[in-house]
């Protein structure tokens, strides 16, 4: 007998990409969605330093509370929760920071319509991981608005500088606050992708995470420092992962969080980051297999 | 028929299409109206938190707790009627001016600047009006039983304060339309909602607060020359009076802002015709 025709030789399946491949695939979607981002840029910077005026309005306010308990500035300014006016100024400032790592528009709905309109099917049969995928993209984002970004609030913070009364801190508070901002960024990612997954369970989300939002601007201390809760709440909200989005990294910049505890605060930011990424794998796994997709 | 009267009939057609439009999404309707109060309840939150630590808003301005909710609701009040009746057309004003379907709203045989500014009614907005009437309810009540100095409101008050606030809609809904009608020259007016939200950020806390330092030059320019610090700020005035007796500056600053109301509605009236004639269709 001659040799099978060719339409029915069964190739056998790629090899796994090795290493070099992935990062040549992660770099590709890196530099895509880079230029997406870039090609706006004017409209984004303006749209940026647009961003600190309700601040203003927030400084104004403040200015006036503390005014009225005590002296707002001087030699021995007022209090409340463990910030002075100008500590109150400079923490609405720094959660600009922690806002621009730990926000990410858009991506649980994203998750969810992408896997109402089937287009989840993409990663199943493609080599790239959904979620792989999504953090690129996201890290691609945050790159580029940064780049764009650094302009108008390096302005700001220069305009603003009398209000860090107390400079810059030290350096390991600062590579804390740094590393803080990484995983408030991670833990920002992971926690709306997790939430993105119930997609997979539920069609309609859109209420669901509207509530989530709402508790977590709430709670994250996007508002006001979380300190100023009254004892029977700060406990609780003490407990839940949001502080990490924006309360948590002004806290450690500001010394607002003691030295001796810090170390401790850390892990414990880094025990929630594990949970949520294993969160968001479990969730997706499961979801995969519930999940049926039919036509082209 | 009478001119006012056939207006009027337009009007309430607008609106119950709107009310049909909305009624068949019931179940977004119900999400939006929550949304809404999701967030009042926060911001609601927020202020509670805050007087927590403070008995009033600045040193000897009066405003205290039950005072100053009752600015909040008037707040609530002016911003839930902005949104429902102006901000929806605002938007579509703006995308009309785009795509060039202000042609067809040139073409009808009614006045433009009303067809635009009144064609949509959001009524999920009007959730919010509810909110700041028990916002308003509430701090009235509190206001009238408390121990030290009760006060309630005479008849005459309360004439004036809805007197003023719909002055203070009105102001806002020039200020709207003004911005709104430079999309006309700017061709796209995206962040229009977002430069709304900055610029009315201003108006949502009492004007005494930015009366130091390099607050007063922001005092100036928005009492004088864009005016939003009147908006809420006059009628709460009228209603919660934080000062007893009122000063004299309090009634120079409720004329103003009655002037100011006729002043702005004619300029943006000037505004639009004037952007409307750089109109230059967008169709091919």
């Amino acid at each position: 007998m001659s040799a099978a025709p060719a339409a029915t030789v069964d190739y056998p399946p790629l090899p796994a990409p090795n290493f070099r491949q992935r990062v040549a695939v992660w770099s590709m979607i890196l530099k895509t969605s880079l230029g997406e981002r870039l090609v706006y840029r004017g409209d984004f910077a303006l749209g940026t330093l647009m961003r600190f005026m309700p601040i203003i309005t927030q400084i104004f306010l403040w200015y006036a509370v503390y005014d009225s308990i005590g002296a707002a500035e001087g030699d021995n300014p007022a209090e409340i929760g463990g910030f002075r006016f100008r500590d109150m100024v400079a923490y609405y400032l720094l959660t600009m920071i922690a806002r621009a790592f730990s926000s990410m528009p858009g991506l649980a709905s994203g998750i969810a319509q992408q896997i109402r309109d089937g287009e989840v099917k993409r990663y199943l049969i493609q080599p790239i991981d959904l979620v792989t995928f999504l953090l690129l993209t996201r890290v691609a984002h945050k790159l580029a608005y940064y780049v764009i970004a650094v302009a108008p609030f390096a302005l700001v913070f220069f305009l603003a500088r009398d209000y860090f009364v107390d400079g810059w801190p030290s350096l390991p508070v600062f590579l804390a606050f740094c590393a803080s901002l990484i995983m408030g960024f991670l833990i920002g990612f992971f926690l709306e992708a997790a939430i993105g997954m119930i997609g997979f369970w539920f069609l309609e989300v859109s209420s669901l995470l509207f509530v989530i939002m709402l508790f977590s601007f709430f709670l994250s201390g996007h508002m006001f420092p979380l300190t100023m809760l009254p004892e029977e709440f700060l406990w609780f909200v003490n407990f839940l992962p949001f502080k990490y989005l924006a309360y948590f990294p002004a806290a450690i910049f500001l010394g607002k969080i003691p030295e001796d505890q810090l170390a401790m605060e850390m892990w414990i930011e880094v025990a929630w980051l594990v949970f949520f990424i294993i969160l968001c794998r479990v969730a997706y796994a499961r979801g995969v297999k519930r999940y049926s997709g039919f036509g082209g | 028929m009478n001119e006012l009267q056939r207006y009027g009939r337009v009007f309430l057609t607008f609106a119950r299409n709107s009310l049909v439009r909305d009624m068949t999404f019931r179940a977004n309707f119900v999400l939006q109206c929550v949304s809404s109060l999701g967030w009042t309840a926060m911001n609601v939150g927020f202020y509670l938190i805050i007087f927590e630590h403070t008995t009033s808003i600045g040193q000897d301005t009066g405003w205290d707790r039950d005072r100053f909710f009752l600015f909040i609701a008037t707040t609530w009040f002016i911003n839930s009627l902005v949104q429902a009746f102006f901000m929806p057309n605002a938007q579509e004003f703006s995308e009309m001016i785009r795509t060039g379907g202000l042609d067809f709203a040139l073409l009808k045989p009614i006045d433009t600047q009303f067809l635009i500014s009144f064609r949509k009614v959001d009524w999920s907005q009007l959730s919010n009006f509810f909110a700041g009437g028990l916002i308003a309810v509430v701090s009235l009540w509190n206001l009238a039983h408390r121990e030290v100095d009760p006060m309630i409101p005479s008849a005459l008050t309360v004439a004036l304060y809805v007197l003023f606030l719909i002055c203070g809609v009105m102001i806002m809904y020039s200020l709207m339309i003004a911005l709104s009608a430079t999309s006309v020259w700017l061709g796209r007016n995206q962040s229009l909602y977002n430069f709304w939200f900055y610029i009315t950020n201003f108006s949502r806390y009492p004007m005494e607060i930015y009366n130091h330092g390099w607050g007063r030059p922001l005092f100036g320019l928005f009492t004088f020359v864009i005016p939003i610090l009147l908006v809420v700020n006059v009628p709460a005035r009228i209603l919660a009076k934080p000062l007893s007796p009122r000063a004299d500056w309090e009634w120079a600053l409720v004329a103003w802002a009655a002037v100011v109301t006729v002043l702005s509605l004619l300029a943006s009236r000037w505004l639009f015709r004037k952007s409307l004639l750089s109109y230059r269709s967008a169709s091919s």
